[in-house]
């Protein structure tokens, strides 16, 4: 089973709820916690464990070999991303605006663009007792989240049986990354604040979870602290409100020194208990 | 007149709250520029009039048309992104998957896939409650090209500030390092870092700044909530010195920052005097270093 823990707004606490779901639910089974927000990943911060495997991964662009090339101008025409440019008697490469679609090294009449890979990113598995962690990590100055995303969640698909819960830290927004690392989801946790920010961007992210017809819940953070508009939502358009994590300058303390705050606060784990308890139903249900 | 861009790495530092402030303070003297279009907030503070809207559109999707579609397949073949799908028998494409490469159209031997061009957002023009003109956008539901679109906005926002003579562009990015950021960069005279002394804070912080650092631009920092973690918030300030980013100032954890935002005001309209103090230093701080 695949839950996602997304936002809209950033610094809300997905990567927060993350990290504490992750690990009380794997004091009872085994938990497989992804952090899918490749520019920014943060949950390595909370989780201690032994490296079990590391490798760099790649995206595919397209390297012109002069030699072979005639200067047809087929591959600047079939691009759509401006990626491939000729210059004079030049064809120049983009590799940041490339997509790796393939086409025009696929349909080069001469065969002058082999497709080559490109570093892009670095993946790290970790393992603790019950729980495995996988991150991958966005070189700096690589502009697209994507390709590494999806294949962090294919190393994840490929090492863990479906049976086995996996929690995945998404990025914020509503954009292309935030799709892809929700998209293949069984159920989407909607992280806010109650404020008017929280409000505005989960309402965003509200929809954008419906557009991709995700079953979804939302979970206030910092409950306590702004109005009750975020609650008064939820209930107009019927979303389960899983639970509240009280707003507390004590949380935000054990956050800073990358603690997990169940441990030290009763009250949290008592939420993310019914958390746990609503994902059981669902499944039990056999609606995810 | 130069540009400011005010970016954090992570998410929920208080950027907005900061670059908001800094609109209020600045003025007609400046344009701001909301360029977070993927979840765009500065509009709750600064009370825009919306009044003028333009559709934004980019990028494209592939449509099949079934009356000339032979369904032989070769489309789904070359598509990298698994957007063509067959289902009872048929070639369907899937619109969140499709990447508008158009590799597919490209190849249909009876030229039954067209390319359209996607309408993925909208770009205002307003006049707020702070007397100046601000540029902002809103992105379509799981769109893609963010990039594209928070060009768009900053190069609005250039025009006006040329028309109007104005000292200045504030702009508010987006969170990540990934192509919004990168786009919100090019050009910036000057970044505005706002971090939060956290563990996460001082990761995503020196993430992003490599990222400035091969911008080549002029870098300063705020610390937020810099109290609930003072060892931290020394380790940051040494991180600004070894790299040679100004230290702006440093805010303590409050609760009125939440309030303020609550009811729809900026820092520097709300009763705290110790945080409207910082924050009016600060913006005095950046003008400073840009004159």
């Amino acid at each position: 089973m695949k839950i996602a823990i997304a936002s809209g707004k950033g610094g809300t606490g997905k990567t927060t709820l993350a990290t504490n779901l992750a690990s009380y639910l794997s004091e009872s089974e085994e938990i497989v916690l992804c952090d899918l927000d490749v520019e920014e990943p943060n949950s390595s911060l909370f989780i201690e464990g032994k490296l079990v495997h590391e490798e760099d991964k790649f995206k595919m662009i397209p390297e012109w070999i002069e030699d072979k090339c005639t200067l047809c101008g087929i591959c600047q025409k079939v691009c759509n991303f401006h990626a491939v440019i000729q210059l004079g008697s030049q064809i120049m490469v983009f590799p940041e605006l490339c997509h790796s679609c393939f086409a025009c090294s696929e349909l080069c009449p001469v065969s002058a663009l082999p497709m080559k890979p490109k570093k892009i990113g670095r993946l790290k598995h970790l393992q603790t007792n019950n729980l495995s962690f996988v991150e991958s990590k966005l070189d700096i100055g690589e502009e697209q989240a994507v390709p590494l995303i999806s294949q962090t969640q294919k190393y994840v698909d490929k090492h863990f049986s479906d049976q086995v819960i996996k929690i995945f830290d998404s990025p914020p927004g509503t954009s292309c990354p935030v799709i892809e690392a929700t998209k293949d989801a069984d159920f989407v946790i909607l992280v806010t604040e109650p404020t008017p920010f929280g409000l505005h961007d989960m309402k965003l992210a509200a929809e954008t979870m419906k557009a991709l017809k995700k079953n979804f819940g939302v979970v206030i953070n910092r409950f306590g602290i702004g109005n009750d508009d975020v609650i008064d939502y939820c209930k107009k358009e019927n979303l389960p409100i899983l639970a509240k994590i009280a707003n507390s300058r004590k949380i935000a303390e054990l956050y800073s020194h990358g603690e997990l705050i169940y441990k030290k606060v009763p009250e949290v784990k008592q939420q993310l208990k019914h958390i746990k308890n609503y994902i059981l139903k669902l499944e039990e249900g056999g609606e995810i | 007149m130069k540009e400011i861009v005010i970016i954090s790495g992570k998410g929920g530092t208080g950027k907005t709250s900061i670059t908001a402030s800094f609109a209020y303070l600045g003025g007609k003297d400046i344009v701001v520029a909301d360029c977070d279009v993927d979840a765009a907030d500065m509009h709750l503070l600064l009370e825009p009039d919306f009044k003028n809207s333009e559709d934004f559109y980019s990028g494209e999707l592939a449509i099949i048309n079934y009356e000339i579609c032979i369904n032989c397949g070769k489309c789904a073949e070359v598509c990298r992104f698994n957007a063509i799908q067959l289902n009872k028998g048929i070639h369907f494409i899937d619109p969140i998957s499709c990447d508008g490469c158009g590799y597919c159209a490209r190849v249909c031997p009876v030229e039954a896939i067209t390319n359209e061009i996607q309408n993925v957002g909208k770009t205002y023009i307003s006049n707020t409650k702070a007397g100046n003109i601000m540029v902002h956008a809103r992105l379509g539901i799981g769109a893609d090209n963010s990039g594209k679109l928070v060009a768009k906005v900053k190069n609005e926002a250039k025009r006006i500030a040329t028309e109007n003579t104005a000292e200045m562009i504030i702009a508010d990015g987006s969170p990540g390092i990934g192509c919004p950021v990168v786009s919100s960069l090019s050009g910036a005279d000057f970044v505005v870092l706002v971090t939060e002394a956290s563990v996460s804070g001082l990761h995503d912080l020196k993430r992003v700044y490599e990222l400035v650092k091969k911008f080549k631009i002029k870098a300063g920092c705020i610390i937020n909530k810099y109290d609930i973690n003072q060892m931290l918030s020394k380790e940051i300030e040494k991180f600004l010195i070894e790299e040679n980013i100004v230290f702006i100032s440093k805010l303590p954890y409050n609760e009125d920052f939440t309030k303020a935002m609550t009811i729809g005001k900026t820092i520097v309209e709300y009763e705290n005097e110790e945080l409207k103090t910082i924050v009016i230093d600060s913006w005095n701080k950046v003008k400073q270093i840009l004159t």
